[in-house]
């Protein structure tokens, strides 16, 4: 049944008893909304039943980021509830009822503050009409606080006992926000909603999903840019607990009824591949490193000025060059997808950032219309971006309608770090000219990524207070497959960037944070070109960060400075080093975020230490190697992951502006690896060009 | 031939092969899934139960080298909840995914049973076998430290 979203909480009051609000997410694509009754069929957003109780579906798949806490604190301020009274349930794949069900570029807040407020406070609105009615005064007299209606006798009429009455008013058509001085939970340390679940073992995983008649596989898949020749099905048919063998896309999904027994067949298979051109190895992409920084084809992402000319006549000339390996995700849950293809239906379960084109590639590849494939969402044991191919979910499917069972497809780790969809390998190259003074006249970048696309951010910051900019790149097709790495390009760019700034602060003999803040000035008075970023917003983290880290201040401290800006937020850290027995430590890292308004503050510093984390630890330890289009290592004895032990104190802080908020995921990532190389050259002048440091 | 175990003081008779690992036999014959995979050669720890008590990484120990051990899973830890290390975690909000924190909490619990007032060099000493990727390990040692005060109490 279809109707429009005006009229549709009236009928919803028809249909059933609880009182139904769909978020105003589909303005964009009209105002459509199915509506259904029976339980469990998540078709809408917030319910309030005659209890008082209210229920939240957060729409976006939960990886890790808190989303699913902070979409139901924003919705639970506005209509102003007590957050104990709120529910939380995760809404499965529904295209007609939300939009931008993702997870991905630190979006989610940015993109849905505005609805998730309104869908808050037109319901808070609505309450306090019906009591108004009731009470015959006007709504203006009346209050509200923690899921009640408060009137100017000292009427009080909860939110549950209102529920009938106010499903029949109109949705207002303006609604009041709440003053953020009167925030009673957004900004406040909320616990996730999954905690309980989580220290009790429940099963809310993609691997632990379990249907009836569900049976196993695993896949094995051809080296990078290989194709399968011949296998050898026959003794793994044989062996105990293998229900089939089977063949698709040069690869040999293995099936069978249970994990353990899959894995002892799997040891008999053998596979033979071929290859039209030679299987790339190390050498390979050295190669074609070398080829790309010569290349006369590169594409121009930016140009300010006359780079050529301003660099011939630079007092001084810096020159550096930066490179990344490919490196895996790892996600400490490994990829895995359930489906079941049947005439007529197709479920799809698992993790997955991205549900939507997970349903439009399996209704592709099955020849289905979409509307017959479901998706369920489970939680995700991280993605870091992973989860935004699916691959593994239309491996599933594929395999899944030729064994005509529904099968959970299990990647072991050893399939999921040897699997692909990697972050490219790129190599930088930085030119900057410096005038006698120390400033920076001109600057010149090229990224030779390897299936990076546009390995550069022509955009960043210093470009915008530089006369004379250069910005290229060039893609090297490989065979090696790659996708978004948290924070993508910027994951190393960020600190190929910040490491070469500091080597021009020093080489112009200016401080590397007065050095950025004269730039960013240079941005407010006299910019260049087109100008991506706040200057305000950029000089103030890097003030915050200058007095909470006492830069330059602390005896036998050596400090290292980056600040970068992505996901349209901001982030500024110091981190410090001490020798310890010959060796640097990194024993601090004091960040500043101004990544706008904070819903949640125990999820935001959440996120912001395990970017820096993760930032840290991939940047020290984390490289693929490729020999024949094979990869090592694959699993964490050879790949090596930070622990407990290795991890500086870091201290959080947040830019408190009020502005309306931007990503958290990803930005506290780009700037680590150079505000820790930066540190290390200050206690070692030992400078670091490539990823893994060590 | 089958082999009982004891999970959770409860027995269970399994009739698979005998080197099964004990993850796999929780995961797809008991049906028990709190226990996580993640690594399958004993370095990450998500898979952490405890066998009489002591830490153990169930993806590398076959059923029948468990015996009679009593064996306990995230799930008998203390369904409820009310565990003083399962309180710290969920009062300081460690999770971000989650995925590892089964074998962390397990981890904790068995650092906590054998040492229950754990130095701060103790507890980062005693978690570091554990891998999350998330990052969450400032919280995870401070929760170690909470709970410690909370078994105290």
């Amino acid at each position: 049944m279809k109707t429009t979203r005006r009229n549709f909480i009236q009928q919803s009051a028809l249909f059933t008893s609880v009182f139904t609000l769909g978020f105003d997410w589909f303005e964009s694509k009209g105002a459509t909304m199915a509506i259904a009754n029976e339980p469990g069929r998540f078709n809408a957003f917030l319910s309030i039943d005659a209890t008082g109780k209210i229920r939240l579906y957060s729409p976006n798949p939960e990886i890790g980021q808190g989303i699913k806490t902070a979409f139901p604190v924003v919705v639970a301020e506005e209509l102003d509830v007590d957050w104990k009274q709120v529910e939380v349930l995760q809404a499965n794949l529904d295209t007609q009822n939300f939009e931008r069900q993702l997870t991905g570029g630190s979006g989610a807040l940015k993109h849905s503050w505005e609805r998730l407020r309104k869908a808050g406070a037109s319901v808070r609105q609505m309450m306090v009409q019906a009591a108004a009615n009731q009470w015959k005064v006007d709504a203006s007299v009346c209050k509200t606080s923690k899921g009640f209606v408060l009137g100017p006798a000292g009427q009080k009429a909860s939110f549950g006992s209102l529920a009938a009455e106010a499903s029949k008013l109109p949705v207002p058509s303006t609604v009041t926000y709440k003053d953020r001085k009167d925030y009673k939970i957004i900004g406040t340390r909320v616990r996730g909603v999954d905690n309980k679940d989580i220290v009790t073992g429940k099963p809310v995983f993609g691997i632990d999903v379990r249907k009836p008649g569900m049976v196993f596989a695993q896949i094995v898949r051809p080296p990078f840019g290989a194709t399968l020749k011949s296998f050898s099905a026959e003794d793994v048919k044989k062996m105990p607990g293998i229900i089939d063998v089977v063949s698709f896309k040069n690869k040999v999904a293995i099936v069978g009824t249970s994990t353990y027994e899959i894995m002892q067949a799997r040891q008999s298979l053998t596979c033979s591949y071929g290859s039209d051109a030679p299987l790339e190895g190390n050498d390979t992409h050295q190669a074609w490193f070398d080829a790309g920084m010569k290349s006369d084809k590169a594409t121009v992402q930016r140009k300010d000025g006359d780079f050529a000319k301003a660099i011939s006549e630079a007092a001084k000339v810096i020159e550096a060059t930066y490179e990344c390996p490919f490196i895996s995700h790892s996600p400490m849950e490994p990829m895995n997808f359930f489906a079941d293809v049947k005439p007529g239906s197709v479920t799809l379960a698992g993790p997955t950032q991205v549900p939507q084109p997970a349903q439009k590639a399996v209704a592709t590849l099955l020849g289905v219309p979409e509307n017959t494939v479901q998706v369920e969402l489970t939680k995700m044991g991280g993605g870091f971006g992973r989860r935004l191919n699916n691959d593994f979910a239309l491996e599933a499917a594929e395999l899944s309608s030729i064994i005509k069972k529904p099968v959970l497809v299990m990647w072991t780790r050893e399939d999921d770090m040897g699997g692909g969809i990697y972050r490219p390998a790129v190599r930088y190259h930085f030119k900057a000219g410096i005038d006698a003074k120390g400033n920076i006249t001109s600057f010149y970048l090229r990224g030779v990524g390897l299936n990076a696309g546009n390995s550069t951010r022509q955009d960043n910051f210093p470009v915008g207070a530089i006369d004379h900019v250069l910005i290229e790149s060039v893609d090297q097709k490989s065979a090696v497959t790659t996708g978004p790495w948290r924070a993508p390009i910027t994951n190393f760019l960020g600190f190929a960037e910040q490491a070469f700034l500091d080597e021009v602060a020093e080489a112009g003999g200016k401080d590397p944070i007065q050095m950025r803040l004269d730039l960013l000035a240079r941005v407010k008075s006299n910019p260049v070109g087109k100008i991506t970023y706040e200057a305000d917003r950029f000089a103030e983290v890097i003030r915050q960060v200058a007095e909470k880290s006492q830069w330059k201040k602390k005896p036998g401290v050596h400090q290292g400075f980056s600040v970068y800006y992505s996901h349209l937020s901001y982030v500024a850290q110091v981190a410090e080093v001490q020798v310890k027995n010959g060796k640097p430590q990194v024993t601090q890292v004091t960040a500043v975020t101004d990544c706008g308004e904070v819903i949640n503050l125990s999820g935001a510093e959440n996120q912001v230490k395990g970017a820096i984390i993760d930032g840290m630890g991939h940047a020290m330890f984390a490289k693929l190697n490729f020999q024949a289009g094979v990869t090592s290592p694959t699993n964490f004895n050879a790949y090596r992951m930070i622990r407990g032990n290795e991890i500086p104190k870091i201290d959080a802080y947040f830019v408190d502006n009020g502005i309306s908020p931007t990503g958290l995921g990803e930005p506290a990532l780009p700037p680590t690896g150079g505000s820790i190389a930066n540190a290390i050259y200050a206690a070692t002048k030992k400078r670091y060009y490539k990823q893994p440091f060590s | 031939m089958a082999i009982t175990l004891t999970i959770n003081r409860k027995k269970v008779s399994l009739d698979i092969d005998s080197n099964t690992p004990l993850l796999w036999a929780l995961r797809d014959h008991v049906g028990l899934l709190g226990t996580k995979y993640g690594c399958g050669i004993a370095q990450c720890g998500a898979c952490t139960v405890w066998v009489n008590g002591e830490p153990m990484r169930s993806c590398v120990l076959p059923i029948s080298a468990v015996g009679n051990a009593q064996i306990t899973t995230i799930e008998g830890l203390d369904p409820a909840g009310k565990h003083p290390i399962q309180e710290a975690w969920d009062e300081l909000d460690v999770a971000q995914c989650g995925y590892c924190q089964a074998g962390q909490i397990m981890t904790a619990a068995a650092l906590l049973k054998k040492n229950p007032n754990p130095s701060k060099q103790e507890i980062v000493d005693g978690m570091a076998g554990n891998i999350c990727r998330c990052g969450t390990y400032h919280r995870i040692q401070e929760a170690v430290a909470l709970a410690s005060k909370k078994v105290k109490k």
